[in-house]
């Protein structure tokens, strides 16, 4: 039985090597396909966006022509329609800055102090909550603004208005205050103020150690190891970071339309009521517009799309680069 | 063993002193600042606390390092400006999360009672109580409308991040940049584009899907971007093996690399989900708001929370607008505690992973 067996076995042809086929095999296809075209999705959508934007703006831009651009009022519905984003891209453009005011001195603080001074045991919670605060909505920071802020800051404006009165932002004509661009402005600075203090620290933390480290061995106190290595490697990085954040500043819309008094004119004077924000109009005019109005608040729209689009992703190339590193040791 | 003597030893520098005689110089040098301070707005005209507080810090940032200066020179005390500076920015990002928080809690606690989460506004008038009505309506808005986004955005977002990884081709270098370009959309021109094509173009009504769609694409930047780096993670040995020991590329993702990555890919999910929770300006052109319960997301004006608090607020009536406090702070909690659920998920997943 046994030698049965054997036979069996010897008379086996040779086992044959597994034939390997390289390259993909067809589930490797549909799987690749199917993450090529989700990754193409997003280039879709982003068209699609531009797309029915543009269709929908059209009417309006045909009504409006270039003076969508020029044209102070805001009047799509008078006859002659009569409107344009001039002033509203003012106020907008104003609001961010104020807000960049506001926010950057503090993130690039926040991020050196996280980055080079704080204990490991503090600098981990800092972090943890400035990523909550960018989990704060929109709508709570205006309805904050608009409830807190505002009756606390009456005090600041009166006194920056009495004393810096000189300077022409903050000179006003009628001593009323609030909602103003200041205090817009130093909403959606809190509300910026973690992606830049985030893109910051991240930034900063390339410096090169080595170069860091050197500064010091040379007698340098922490300070200047600060100003002579870590502030000049990040300074595009901090550029990057700012223009991130006026990326997102200009788009804010709930908490301006909720604090902003809107009116369409081009004003220095940013303590006073008044002041104008394509989004928050958007936000504010939407729900009571009729056809023509709707039409000028899409052009209004595109227009912003366009605006942060180019903002956002030239600063995503100069953050990039940075962190790149060009500086090594 | 030849041992020195022990006197011939240097003694270590002694670099940490302790934090006592660190802090005792410069706490008496804010005391003395605070005091007279208090001193001089006593005998001037000015007045206020924060004025005070203010006055006393920069006074106090003067004196430290003039302090300083006379001991040390006037490098030491530039570096001694710089860290109060520093450390002051450092932890001034903490006070508005506190603030608003407290603030929130303190004016929507009262407006949180049963009759919030089991009735609506359906009937409620002008003259009705605060404790009168409640916002069930859009509680369930939100829950259909952030869920169906989640199940839109997240297979695109993961199938995304999973090319974005395996992918070094000219689309993956264009996805990256368009992500990024994607996540920095102003949320209100999300809200147009759902409305220009679903509502306006396809003829389709406001409905809870419209919104869905639109808090959709702000979230699959967030989920795409997220689930890169988290995948990234993954040890590459993993990957290795698993091709070495014969698995199609496609298996190679699905049971080996996304698993391993699971905790984190949660983490993306719920990140993404805590990013769109609150946002309100979308809504007011897709979803539109409405006072009463509508469970069908597929069809017809649906309410959501942030859109219920935002526009009780816009409302001038006292009892509307401490309802919309009440929504805030449910919203502001649920996004919290989802945000916090989404980093601890995070933190165990890299111990899981090393």
């Amino acid at each position: 039985m046994s030698d049965l067996g054997l036979l069996v076995e010897t008379a086996r042809p040779l086992p044959q090597p597994r034939v390997i086929t390289p390259g993909l095999t067809t589930g490797d296809k549909v799987f690749r396909f199917l993450a090529a075209a989700a990754a193409a999705s997003v280039l879709a959508i982003l068209g699609l966006v531009a797309l029915f934007l543009v269709l929908e703006a059209e009417p309006a831009l045909k009504v409006s022509g270039l003076k969508f651009l020029t044209t102070f009022e805001w009047n799509p519905d008078g006859t002659p329609a009569h409107f344009g984003i001039a002033a509203l891209i003012y106020g907008t453009a104003m609001i961010a800055f104020i807000a960049l005011v506001v926010a950057l001195p503090v993130a690039v603080g926040s991020a050196l102090f996280v980055n080079e001074y704080a204990p490991v045991r503090l600098g981990r919670p800092l972090v943890a909550l400035l990523d909550l605060l960018a989990a704060v909505p929109s709508l709570i920071y205006g309805m904050w603004g608009l409830y807190y802020l505002q009756p606390h800051l009456q005090g600041t404006s009166r006194w920056l208005t009495d004393h810096l009165g000189f300077i022409p932002f903050f000179h006003t004509t009628r001593p009323v205050f609030g909602s103003s661009m200041f205090i817009a402005g130093i909403v959606v600075g809190l509300m910026v103020l973690p992606i830049v203090a985030s893109v910051t620290r991240e930034v900063l933390s390339q410096a090169p150690r080595g170069v860091c480290e050197a500064a010091l061995a040379l007698g340098g106190s922490r300070w200047g190891m600060i100003r002579s290595v870590i502030l000049p490697f990040g300074r595009s990085g901090i550029v990057g970071a700012a223009m991130l954040g006026l990326g997102r500043a200009l788009g804010e819309t709930i908490a301006i339309a909720l604090i902003l008094a809107f009116n369409f004119k081009i004003t220095t004077q940013i303590l006073a009521p008044g002041g104008g924000s394509v989004a928050g109009l958007i936000a504010n005019n939407f729900g009571e517009a009729g056809e023509a109005q709707r039409h000028a608040l899409v052009a209004a729209g595109l227009a912003l799309f366009v605006i942060t689009l180019i903002v956002n992703t030239v600063a995503r190339i100069i953050v990039n680069r940075t962190s790149k590193g060009k500086m090594e040791d | 063993m030849n041992a020195l003597p022990a006197a011939a030893l240097p003694q270590p520098r002694k670099v940490r002193r302790n934090l006592r005689e660190l802090a005792e110089r410069p706490l008496m040098i804010l005391a003395l600042v605070g005091v007279a301070m208090a001193a001089i707005f006593a005998i001037t005209p000015l007045s206020g606390m924060v004025g005070w507080a203010l006055c006393t810090y920069v006074g106090f940032v003067v004196a430290d390092a003039f302090d300083i200066y006379r001991t040390d020179g006037p490098v030491v005390a530039k570096d001694r400006i710089a860290t109060v500076l520093v450390a002051t920015a450092g932890l001034c990002t903490v006070v508005p999360l506190v603030l608003i928080v407290v603030y929130v809690v303190s004016k929507g606690l009262g407006g949180i009672t049963r009759s919030f989460f089991t009735e609506t506004l359906e009937s409620v008038g002008p003259a009705d109580p605060a404790t009168v009505g409640g916002a069930k309506h859009a509680i369930i808005g939100t829950v259909e409308q952030v869920g169906l986004a989640t199940l839109l955005a997240t297979p695109l977002g993961l199938m995304t991040a999973v090319h974005l990884t395996q992918s070094r081709g000219r689309l993956a270098r264009v996805t990256r940049v368009l992500v990024d370009a994607m996540s920095g959309i102003p949320s209100i021109v999300a809200g147009l584009f759902i409305y220009t094509m679903w509502i306006v173009r396809f003829h389709e009504g406001f409905s809870g899907l419209a919104a869905a769609m639109a808090l959709s694409v702000l979230m699959l930047p967030t989920v795409a971007r997220t689930a890169e780096e988290v995948i990234k993670l993954v040890p590459n040995g993993l990957r290795e093996s698993s091709l070495a020991l014969g698995a199609p590329e496609w298996k190679t993702t699905t049971r080996i690399i996304l698993p391993a990555a699971r905790s984190g890919l949660v983490t993306a999910t719920v990140l993404g989900v805590s990013r769109i929770a609150g946002e309100t300006a979308p809504l007011l052109m897709t979803a539109f708001g409405s006072d009463a319960v509508n469970t069908n997301p597929w069809h017809g004006p649906q309410s959501a929370l942030p859109l219920f608090a935002f526009q009780r607020v816009r409302n001038a009536i006292p009892t509307q607008i401490a309802r919309g406090w009440a929504g805030a702070l449910v919203l502001i909690v649920l996004v919290l505690a989802l945000f916090t659920l989404a980093r601890a998920a995070a933190a165990r997943g890299r111990k899981v992973l090393r």
